[in-house]
């Protein structure tokens, strides 16, 4: 049976196909997929904040956006993958509490959409697809025998990407 | 002030002095609970643990578990936020006792007024709980209306375990089960003070 490969907060992994990746319940996280459609290598990154330079403690590059997907890629090029070939696809972001005020601390999805496209950007690669913001969370699953993401919410119908 | 507390690094001692705060707490707002639904309810030793994000979210019935999230901004002297979590079908239940409805009503979506009945649970329970730390530490803690959300699990605690990413790689969760004669109810507490305020709390305690 193929194997379906969990990936947790603050943590990444890489699958080839005929396995899927998955990560479960994304909030305000971002769940980044990244794809090299010819070889079917994907890796998935699940990351809770946007930067890692203003943090003190920022040894678990997994946490962060910026240092995050660099790390992803690196993983991806050891097991095969051609760096330029490389798409991305992303869930999340959510702000799931109705916060009165809109102080930073409650935009944080919002801020690791945002730090999450700039590093794609600054990395040249391409942003495919993506379900991101709004209130709800998603439990994503990535496919790299034909490059789909398949996203799950409660009482939401299920999205393909 | 500045704080050396390093939640990666933390002693058995402060473990002890965090655990014992989340005992009283959630003492009080099981009492506050007890009170505010008028019947007697028993209550489990909580379960104080530092998990890792990777963990976290499993402990709760899986990532993908919904849940009943109710959220509170601090400030004054301890910054931070709390959040009391408890699993949907436990929240059914705790809404119905409260409001009398008949014991098999198995409703999937909560009304309005239950929702509202659900924001009021939470402000006592969180009140309760806050007030008590607040007597042992003696620090003034100023809480926010209650923020509410029904969600998956992991997509609930994303909302804390962000704030502890900001300060290390692990999470504070006070687990305590309390009951009914009918039905056990499991309620989670996850108090997220700001590092400052961690140093805060437990030198106001002599540590």
């Amino acid at each position: 049976m193929n194997e379906l490969i969990k990936v947790g907060m603050a943590d990444l992994n890489v699958c080839v196909s005929p396995n899927a990746i998955t990560t479960l319940g994304l909030g305000s996280c971002v769940g980044i997929v990244l794809y090299d459609p010819v070889k079917k290598i994907s890796g998935m990154v699940h990351i809770m904040l946007p930067d890692s330079t203003k943090i003190l403690n920022n040894s678990n590059k997994a946490k962060f956006a910026d240092t995050g997907i660099d790390v992803l890629i690196q993983t991806m090029i050891k097991i095969g993958a051609d760096r330029r070939t490389l798409i991305a696809k992303i869930a999340g972001g959510a702000q799931m509490f109705a916060f009165s005020n809109n102080s930073d601390m409650m935009r944080i999805g919002e801020r690791n959409v945002e730090a999450t496209k700039c590093k794609l950007l600054d990395l040249g690669i391409c942003l495919k697809a993506e379900d991101t913001g709004a209130n709800y969370g998603r439990t994503i699953e990535f496919y790299p025998e034909n490059g789909e993401l398949l996203i799950k919410s409660v009482g939401k119908e299920r999205k393909i990407l | 002030m500045v704080s050396n507390i390093d939640l990666n690094k933390i002693d058995n001692m402060q473990f002890d002095v965090l655990r014992e705060i989340g005992n009283i707490g959630a003492g009080n707002a099981t009492t506050a609970l007890s009170q505010m639904i008028n019947s007697k309810i028993d209550m489990k030793v909580p379960n104080v643990q530092l998990l890792e994000f990777k963990e976290l979210s499993d402990i709760v019935g899986g990532a993908e578990n919904i849940v009943v999230g109710i959220l509170f901004t601090l400030e004054g002297q301890i910054d931070g936020m709390m959040m009391f979590m408890m699993e949907k079908k436990a929240a059914r239940h705790i809404v119905d006792l409260l409001m009398g409805n008949s014991e098999d009503n198995n409703n999937e979506t909560f009304t309005e007024m239950e929702l509202s009945a659900l924001n009021e649970i939470g402000n006592i329970i969180a009140g309760a709980y806050l007030s008590s730390l607040s007597t042992l530490t003696n620090m003034l803690i100023v809480s926010s209306v209650p923020y509410l959300a029904i969600d998956m699990a992991g997509a609930i605690l994303s909302v804390p375990a962000i704030e502890f990413g900001k300060i290390g790689d692990k999470a504070l969760l006070i687990e305590t089960e309390f009951g009914d004669q009918i039905k056990a109810v499991n309620g989670y507490f996850i108090l997220i003070p700001t590092l400052d305020s961690y140093g805060a709390i437990l030198s106001s305690l002599g540590l």
